[in-house]
């Protein structure tokens, strides 16, 4: 076992655990879109960042390949980490806005503006499908294949490769084969439909459900609660 | 040649005395660059024509040609140098030749109009040491290039080469080497500036066999080539540093890997190592001290990522070169997830020297945290460019005027950019500032490689941002979010403001999207990608905001902000531009005042050349 401290909580953790195994055990949500618990760790959506050590040498590293350590300082959601990942998933939102894991993720974390051109890509490059291919499939089907912008999956030489058995589990994995979105139109690539649930919190807020989390529900009624989370800024600017 | 193995250090020091015994310093010889550089510039017709004149004269056997490394002063190649005297002719073609062996070789004269001329003074230089190029260097490493012949390991020895070997296997244990390195305060030349001493120590300390040392020779910036001038010119000094940090580290497999683009650099080392090999200065038992190592080369795929650790671990794995997504240190998990410990060649070629002078030699050059000296490829608009060599510390103005001439053609200075494609560009005011790795990184560069641009009045900040931008997005291996799409949004932006499409609000975004990949991206070329934006923001703001708000590009180079227009009062009405417009777009008869319609302007311009008066202007 070892000994950290996530969000002033001490955490008793498991060795061979990464920081985002600890992080989910202790009951923190952190958004992750390139992770799957049965695949090997693909660092690429950088989603998954938390923020270690402390002042001047405090640094951001993606939880789900960092592997805990003793006396480890975590801090899941500080201002820093909640930045960076609103700006990931507007990067994100840029390229694939027909992505509903990314329309509901942007939801959540109160995206509320693309401020890059719209791509409309079919892929956000996050490998799950060539990891899931690859490691649970036994196939190596499809691959990455470019560098740089170029980059994207395909089976080798372009044509279907004679070891895929149409499994389909691929298309399963993938955030954005999987769930489209329906929603949104240019200019407004963020739909935030999603976030239309009814609330969950107790009807007039006498208690809060989001001690672990913001489920956006409540800014709608009390933007001002949640000024310095970050969360909702956008919303709060644009009244 | 039948080479007899070096046994024991007393062997090494009797190869050298024969060596010294058999050559005649007093000798006529005649250094002659054959690095690339020269080479493309034709160095190879200038050493036939030698040998031929030579030959032509019956002096071949007189008269000694060798061919060495770059000295760097390759914009002035084909680069001799006469022996004994140590005359130094620049510029020398095939035609020259005729003239040095008459004049030079057998007269004893000089040939006045090969020798380099100041511009300014019209003063002629001799010897190396009186060119102001080389004089303000301090040339530790790359000095000894134009005295080597890289293909025959006798000149290094000669020179007191593979001493340090001697000393460290016979004198010191590995931790003595290690000491020595960390009290030299070594830090590495590839760009990170790590403090060497404590990588060997980890590699060292790190549970697991074998361990490996490896050579990056992969050298992707653009302009730079300080590692192909030592790798080619003087591969010997890399390969014995490579020995003793195999000793100290406890490794006895060693990798050179060097970028595909570099031919002669491979070859070169090729010999060297096989050279090294026949005197039993590599294998098994070196000097009779018990220590086995050897080396292999590889040459790498030639991209510009695959210079990063571990890219360029999982390249010699067989893999792609990309970098991986690991917090373990490759110190500790590298090579085939064993302890390996990677340096670049000019941290490399230190070594020996280290060893040799001591420590405390080391430490009395550079700053209070960066020892030594440090190579620059100084390019761009200066008047002598290449590659120098100077100790850390030195000023940026130093190197720019004293060693670099000055400004080309008069134009005012504006800006350096250091640390290659994801460095930062340093403004006028600060060119007095001292050259190191925490000066450079405080103003928002780096030390990177050592690439150093100067740049004059006519560049246009926004334009340099851009191209280096551009340069890191077809570079960028893809894998992460914020290094992929956060680079080529950045060149969207950049484009825009370029183009005159710029909006209120471009600067805080490239800033905030600056701050995300420099804290989130996978690899150092994602996390220092923004270095060239947001150094030039900062330096350069009105710049942006010209071409923002005003639609200008203040350097007349962003072409769609710009306007070609005639000054009435100094047109002459002489036709010349009016016939040169490609597009029909002047209007004029003689000797009347001409106009551009700037609707049918394809923005050329030939008309701003071809005007004698200068009435044609931008705006
Ligand atoms: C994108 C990228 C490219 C790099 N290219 C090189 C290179 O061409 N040569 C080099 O020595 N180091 C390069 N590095 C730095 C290496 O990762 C590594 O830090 C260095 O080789 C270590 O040696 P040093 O400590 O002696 O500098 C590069 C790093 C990055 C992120
Ligand atoms: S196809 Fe889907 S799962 Fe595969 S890389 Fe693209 S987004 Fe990820
Ligand atoms: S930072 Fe860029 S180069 Fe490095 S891993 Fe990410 S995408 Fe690849
Ligand atoms: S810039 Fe070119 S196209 Fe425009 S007026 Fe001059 S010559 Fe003609
Ligand atoms: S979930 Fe960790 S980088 Fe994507
Ligand atoms: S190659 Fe000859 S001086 Fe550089």
């Amino acid at each position: 076992m070892k000994k950290m401290t996530i969000n002033g909580i001490v955490a008793q953790v498991e060795d061979y655990w990464t920081v985002l195994e600890a992080c989910r055990f202790y009951g923190i949500d952190i958004p992750t879109l390139c992770h799957h618990e049965g695949l090997s760790p693909g660092g690429i959506c950088r989603l998954c960042i938390v923020e270690i050590g402390k002042g001047k040498r405090a640094k951001l590293v993606t939880s789900c390949n960092y592997p805990v350590e003793d006396g480890l300082v975590v801090r899941t959601h500080s201002e820093r980490v909640i930045r960076a990942r609103k700006m990931l998933v507007e990067l994100l939102l840029a390229r694939c806005p027909g992505s509903k894991t990314l329309q509901d993720l942007a939801a959540k974390m109160g995206v509320q503006r693309v401020r890059f051109k719209v791509k409309n890509e079919n892929c956000i490059l996050c490998g799950l499908c060539v990891r899931m291919c690859a490691e649970q499939m036994d196939a190596k089907a499809i691959s990455f294949a470019g560098h740089g912008i170029n980059r994207r999956v395909t089976p080798p030489f372009d044509i279907k490769s004679d070891v895929c058995r149409n499994c389909g589990a691929c298309m399963y994995i993938c955030p954005v084969c999987q769930l489209r979105c329906q929603g949104p139109e240019p200019p407004n690539v963020v739909c935030g439909a999603c976030m239309n649930v009814e609330p969950v919190c107790l009807q007039d807020n006498e208690d809060v459900m989001c001690y672990l989390d913001t489920c956006g529900w409540c800014f709608k009624v009390k933007p001002s609660s949640l000024k310095k989370s970050g969360y909702g800024k956008e919303k709060i600017e644009e009244g | 040649m039948n080479r007899i193995k070096i046994k024991s250090p007393l062997d090494l020091e009797k190869l050298r005395q024969a060596i010294l015994a058999k050559t005649d310093s007093q000798k006529t010889h005649v250094a002659i660059c054959a690095g690339t550089g020269c080479l493309a510039l034709g160095a190879r017709e200038v050493i036939t024509a030698f040998k031929e004149e030579l030959k032509k004269r019956g002096l071949e056997n007189e008269v000694e040609i060798r061919e060495t490394g770059c000295p760097g002063f390759c914009e002035k190649g084909t680069i001799v140098v006469s022996y004994p005297e140590g005359i130094y002719y620049l510029q020398v073609q095939p035609g020259d030749v005729q003239e040095i062996v008459e004049k030079t070789l057998v007269e004893k004269e000089i040939v006045e109009r090969l020798l380099y001329t100041d511009p300014v003074t019209n003063e002629k230089a001799i010897p190396e040491d009186e060119i102001p190029f080389y004089k303000h260097q301090m040339r530790l490493l790359i000095g000894n290039n134009i005295k080597i012949d890289p293909k025959n390991i006798e000149d290094y020895i000669a020179l007191g080469g593979y001493n340090a070997v001697a000393k460290a296997l016979s004198e010191m244990t590995p931790v003595e080497v290690i000491e020595e390195i960390k009290r030299a305060n070594l830090r590495g030349r590839g760009g990170g500036g790590f403090p060497a001493g404590r990588k060997w120590e980890t590699t060292r300390n790190a549970p697991g066999e074998p361990k490996y040392v490896i050579v990056n020779c992969d050298e992707g910036d653009p302009g730079a080539f300080m590692d192909r001038a030592l790798m080619e010119g003087n591969p010997h000094s890399v390969i014995e540093g490579l020995i003793i940090g195999a000793y100290a580290t406890g490794s006895h497999d060693g990798f050179i890997y060097v970028r595909e683009e570099y031919p002669l650099a491979v070859e070169n080392t090729s010999i060297a190592l096989e050279q090294a090999r026949e005197y039993g200065l590599l294998g098994r038992d070196i000097m009779g001290s018990g220590f086995d190592f050897d080396v292999k080369i590889f040459r790498g795929a030639g991209a510009f990522v695959s210079g990063e650790s571990s890219a360029l671990m999982s390249s010699l794995e067989g893999k792609v070169g990309a970098p991986q997504p690991k917090y373990t240190h490759t110190s500790i998990k590298g090579l085939w997830n064993k302890p390996t410990n990677l340096n670049n060649v000019e941290t490399w070629a230190n070594v020996p020297l280290i060893i040799n002078k001591g420590a405390d030699w080391f430490t009395s050059i550079g700053t209070e945290e960066s020892k030594g000296t440090k190579i620059f490829s100084l390019v761009g608009n200066v008047n002598n460019t290449g590659l120098v060599e100077v100790p850390m510390g030195i000023t940026l103005r130093e190197i720019i005027y004293n060693i670099g001439g000055g400004v080309r053609d008069n134009k005012k200075f504006k800006a350096v950019q250091t640390g290659g494609p994801s460095g930062g560009c340093i403004p006028e005011s600060l060119i007095d500032t001292a050259v190191d790795f925490d000066e450079l990184t405080k103003l928002g560069s780096m030390m990177g490689s050592g690439g150093m641009i100067v740049m004059d009045e006519d560049t246009c900040m926004v334009d340099v941002a851009k191209y280096f931008v551009d340069f890191l997005v077809d570079e960028s291996c893809g894998r992460c979010v914020p290094c992929r799409e956060g680079l080529e949004r950045m060149s969207e932006i950049l484009s825009d403001i370029c183009e005159g499409k710029g909006k209120e609000g471009d600067i805080e975004l490239l800033e905030e999207l600056s701050e995300v990949m420099k804290d989130t991206s996978l690899c150092a070329l994602g996390r220092t990608a923004p270095n060239p934006v947001l150094t030039t923001i900062h330096y350069f703001k009105d710049e942006y905001d010209a071409h923002i708000k005003e639609k200008k590009c203040p350097a007349h180079v962003c072409k769609v902000l710009i306007e070609y227009y005639i000054a009435g009062e100094k047109c002459t009405g002489c036709l010349a531009c009016l016939k040169a417009c490609p597009e029909g777009a002047i209007t004029g008869e003689k000797e009347k005042v001409h106009v551009i319609a700037t609707e049918k302007c394809s923005k050329c311009g030939i008309c701003y050349e071809t005007c004698k008066f200068d009435a044609v202007l931008i705006r």
